[in-house]
């Protein structure tokens, strides 16, 4: 996937002015907010879950590497097998091994960010394998060559009529004057082409929520069933999942999912949660015969002991996207990479090079929304902060913001050359302002004034005036 | 009662650049509000600016810079004011954090940081004032900037005294809580993201009904109050503050 | 050096790792194991069991579930061919070995025809027997293996599955416990599906529609219980 982070204003422009687009955005703007808030004040315990599910992972990320020891030992005993790929390369290479061995033409995907990020799809097909995406959304942008714009609603982007376009070109099975307008309609009919897909998939690949390193289980949740499906029907299962979604115990697993049901889809519940334990036992007579984990680190471990390790707490609800005004204006693919939204702005400098995604962390207002809505209390402001001190430091950021930057400080450090300069410069830029009391025009302020009036100051400073009401106040006890 | 309780708390207004250099109203009105309900009030003129555009830049030496000026400024009094949750929020919220590890510094900013108050909530929660003498008759809508909300917890307090000003009616609007796209030197940055974010927020003020729109924080009552002038709104903007101290006779801000 | 070194090698660098035994980072985690720590709990799932199984159904019902009570297992036979008929169903069933569910008076039912073993996809109705209900939300935890294979929670149009009142926890955790209990510990079923509703998606436009790729209907006998 190319990576185009580098140009987001560019991205971002194109995305204000597509109509369609926009129109897709509203439905996160009312959806999920609502449903969230409702579930959130339905259940008491929420932010005393929320604090223990913070402290569940940080505890995890203190034990990391005993948990991962467990954890691959557990699987072990159950009859599966663990490989570790430290770069998305070596991940691809295992996963492509295990389908090779298994002469696998097709495989069926529950949906999984992780696969995103490693570029599964177009390197297996470059393979002669076929990957198919089995999540309603994920199964969309296949079709029409697109990434998620979201982590768990990823053709949030889209509208049903160009669903429709889409079903109509691809299914071509189907009768040409079929009716397709309702979106039952279209559910029905991937329903119907998918169902066969998983009894032809000779692999299944699924994500992970969770490993547990008390039991050797992995663990997914969707709501679709898809990735349930996925683990199920083909002959051999392979998880993937990084390094840091493995929990001590199947209780750490039951406290994080109270909250992630509830921020993501403002579910009580999710429809299913599944945890998968090794291959198919003796006397089972359905499940996959192969089960395998890749355990992937490309990037994390780098991330653990920096001050950007409490992002490592994710756990991909998207409730930091689902609330971000910047995300509702610019949607998920002007982020230009995998993770959109604050999420994004903070792990993907993390994972591609701050030098590539430099404008994420900078794009955003601090409103603070994300963090007052995550599950796992990371800081997202805070940590896009560090990174702008990153860019700073370096000198990244573009020129004529550091200068103007620099201008200001210089006054701001020095009080009287300030107070001088403003009592001279505000009553001149007063009278500009006019009886309107507003400029529509302002050299040098052009971000501003291109969308909105600058309001003129009133004249005079408040400094100024209160140095004359204090004199007047020392005359009058004088 | 010892003497040190019964004499009148002496607060440093830490005016804000904004409200210093565009609307010194907002920081009389302040001094008003505050010298009604019994304290002393100073405005130091040692103070420039709460260093927030060096901080969100990424510029920590710089802010420190000033954050120390700003602790010199200010440390002698009982209480340091802002007229604004956003300044209020970097000076309490994060200036400790700034000397994270620098010793006595660290404890300066610590002290300092625990007399800092958003003025609204610094009526209500400390000085306990439940309402005020203020008449205005309107329809009024109130913006919940997002330092204020989120990082101070203001949300109750202005709605409060609003709803004690005579002849004042509050028109809650939807997304109350939603940024307005402001953020600092974002809405330059990103100049088009913040419009239409604040899109958003006007059409959103519009749809409340409201005749006038009130916040606490003078940058976004600037954006919001651009957006709605340039868009040919009638609505008048003004921070809440010349509406609780019955000090409108300035024309709101950007104009009628 | 293997993947494998090369991660756990950074990461133990970071945390200071030895391998001492009595390391007390190592003494930690494997206390949280054997011992692992309850958590919170929410209280809405604290309750007697009748209280449990109202909330049990009440909560199964807002996530979309049909959930009727019988009073023992004689009546179960009855109960499905009754729901079949309502539903315009084929009198046909398909259910795993589950001792409970085979000892139930199929025969009575005449009309019904009842298939053993797992599904192959062609089947509009299954029955499983659930290993337990969650009361806080609604759940049905059901193990794999020939007692109730997996496929037939999630291939047919209609699950049904049957839960003894008794088996309703009030939350997950005793679940886990009784799941333990069962299989020993640190020992897990092949898959373990725990089920909150028939399958949906929201996916187009954020309109939510039953059916996805799971069960379009998800049937619920509680047996037992007042």
């Amino acid at each position: 996937m190319q990576i185009t982070s580098p140009t987001f204003k560019a991205n971002a422009h194109e995305a204000l002015h597509d109509a369609q687009l926009q129109r897709a955005l509203g439905n996160v703007r009312s959806g999920f907010i609502h449903k969230r808030a409702k579930a959130v004040g339905a259940l008491p315990e929420f932010e005393e879950l929320r604090d223990n599910a913070k402290a569940i992972k940080d505890h995890v990320l203190e034990h990391l590497d005993i948990y991962l020891e467990t954890y691959e030992k557990k699987v072990e005993d159950a009859g599966g097998k663990v490989h570790w790929a430290e770069t998305a390369a070596e991940a691809r290479g295992i996963i492509l091994d295990i389908c090779r061995m298994n002469n696998a033409r097709t495989v069926t995907k529950g949906k999984s960010m992780l696969t995103e990020e490693i570029e599964l799809n177009d390197f297996l097909e470059a393979s002669g394998i076929q990957p198919v995406e089995t999540d309603l959304g994920e199964y969309i942008i296949q079709l029409r060559g697109e990434h998620p714009s979201h982590i768990i609603a990823p053709a949030v982007h889209l509208n049903k009529d160009q669903v429709e376009q889409d079903f109509r070109r691809v299914h071509t099975e189907f009768a040409q004057d079929r009716d397709l307008t309702e979106p039952e309609q279209l559910l029905s009919e991937a329903r119907q082409v998918l169902r066969q897909k998983y009894f032809d998939a000779d692999v299944g690949i699924t994500g992970a929520n969770f490993l547990v390193a008390e039991t050797g289980t992995s663990i997914i949740v969707t709501n679709e069933g898809n990735g349930d499906l996925t683990q199920t029907l083909p002959r051999v299962h392979i998880v993937v999942a990084s390094i840091e979604k493995v929990v001590p115990t199947l209780d750490d697993a039951a406290q994080i999912l109270r909250v992630l049901a509830r921020s993501a889809t403002g579910q009580e519940a999710s429809v299913y949660t599944t945890l998968s334990t090794g291959p198919r036992r003796d006397n089972d007579p359905d499940g996959p015969e192969e089960y395998h984990v890749i355990l992937l680190d490309n990037g994390r471990s780098a991330m653990l002991g920096t001050e950007f390790q409490d992002a490592l707490r994710c756990i991909r609800c998207g409730a930091c996207i689902n609330h971000c005004p910047v995300y509702h204006a610019v949607g998920g693919h002007a982020y230009g990479w995998v993770y959109p939204g604050p999420i994004g702005a903070v792990v993907t400098p993390s994972l591609v090079g701050v030098d590539k995604a430099g404008h994420l962390p900078n794009a955003s207002t601090f409103c603070g929304r994300c963090e007052s809505v995550c599950p796992m209390r990371i800081p997202l402001p805070k940590m896009m902060r560090h990174w702008r001190e990153k860019e700073f430091e370096r000198g990244l950021n573009p020129a004529v913001a550091r200068y103007g930057l620099k201008f200001w400080l210089w006054f701001a450090k020095r009080p009287r050359l300030y107070r001088l300069a403003t009592y001279l410069a505000m009553p001149v830029m007063g009278l500009f302002g006019g009886h309107k009391r507003r400029f529509r025009f302002l050299p040098f302020a052009g971000g501003w004034v291109r969308y909105r009036d600058l309001p003129a100051p009133e004249g005079r400073t408040f400094m100024q005036q209160w140095r004359d009401r204090q004199t007047i106040n020392q005359d009058a006890r004088g | 009662m010892n003497k040190a309780a019964s004499a009148p708390p002496r607060v440093g207004l830490f005016v804000t650049c904004l409200v210093d250099l565009f609307r010194p109203s907002v920081g009389f009105a302040a001094v008003k509000l505050m010298e009604d309900a019994g304290c002393v009030v100073e405005a130091p003129a040692a103070q420039t600016c709460c260093g927030q555009p060096a901080y969100n830049s990424g510029d920590r030496d710089d802010t420190r810079k000033i954050a120390k000026a700003t602790i010199e400024a200010f440390e002698d009094y009982d209480y340091v004011v802002a007229p604004s949750g956003s300044c209020a929020g970097t000076l309490k919220k994060h200036y400790p954090g700034l000397f994270k590890g620098d010793g006595a510094w660290e404890e300066r900013a610590q002290a300092f940081s625990d007399k800092v108050h958003e003025l609204i909530s610094f009526l209500t929660d400390t000085l306990g004032v439940t309402k005020v003498s203020a008449e205005l008759t309107g329809k009024a809508t109130y913006h919940d900037s997002c330092s204020g909300l989120r990082e101070l917890g203001i949300h109750d307090q202005p709605r409060k005294l609003i709803g004690s000003v005579k002849g004042l009616k509050l028109f809650e609007m939807d997304e109350a809580d939603v940024c307005c796209g402001f953020g600092g030197t974002f809405c330059v940055k990103y100049s088009e993201i913040s419009n239409a974010i604040v899109e958003k927020k006007t059409a959103n003020i519009v749809a409340s009904g409201a005749d006038m729109l009130l916040a606490g924080d003078l940058g976004c009552l600037m954006n919001m109050a651009g957006k709605l002038k340039r868009q040919g709104s009638d609505i008048e903007v003004r921070h809440v503050a010349e509406v609780l101290a019955d000090m409108t006779d300035q024309p709101p801000i950007g104009g009628k | 050096m293997s993947g494998r070194d090369a991660i756990m090698n950074r990461i133990r660098n970071v945390l200071n790792a030895t391998d001492a035994e009595d390391d007390p980072r190592r003494v930690a985690a494997s206390a949280r194991i054997d011992f692992p720590p309850r958590g919170v709990i929410p209280a809405r799932g604290q309750l007697g069991l009748d209280g449990r199984i109202k909330l049990f159904k009440k909560m199964a019902e807002t996530a979309a579930a049909t959930v009727e009570k019988v009073s023992g297992p004689g009546e179960v036979p009855k109960r499905l061919a009754a729901y079949l008929r309502k539903h315009n169903l084929g009198a046909k069933l398909r259910m795993g070995s589950d001792k409970r569910l085979r000892s139930m008076p199929w025969a009575e039912e005449r009309a019904l025809q009842v298939a053993i073993g797992p599904s192959d996809g062609s089947d509009e109705v299954t029955v499983s027997h659930a290993l337990a209900g969650i009361a806080e939300t609604g759940t049905l935890a059901l193990a794999s293996g020939r007692d109730n294979p997996t496929t037939l929670n999630l291939l047919p149009e209609h699950h049904i599955v049957v839960v003894n009142a008794k088996d309703i926890t009030g939350d997950m955790e005793t679940m886990l416990d009784m799941l333990r209990e069962r299989f020993g510990k640190g020992v897990m079923p092949r898959t373990l599906n725990v089920i909150t509703g028939p399958s949906r998606s929201a996916d187009i436009e954020q309109t939510l529609l039953l059916g996805a790729h799971g069960p379009r209907a998800l049937h619920i006998v509680i047996v037992g219980g007042k």
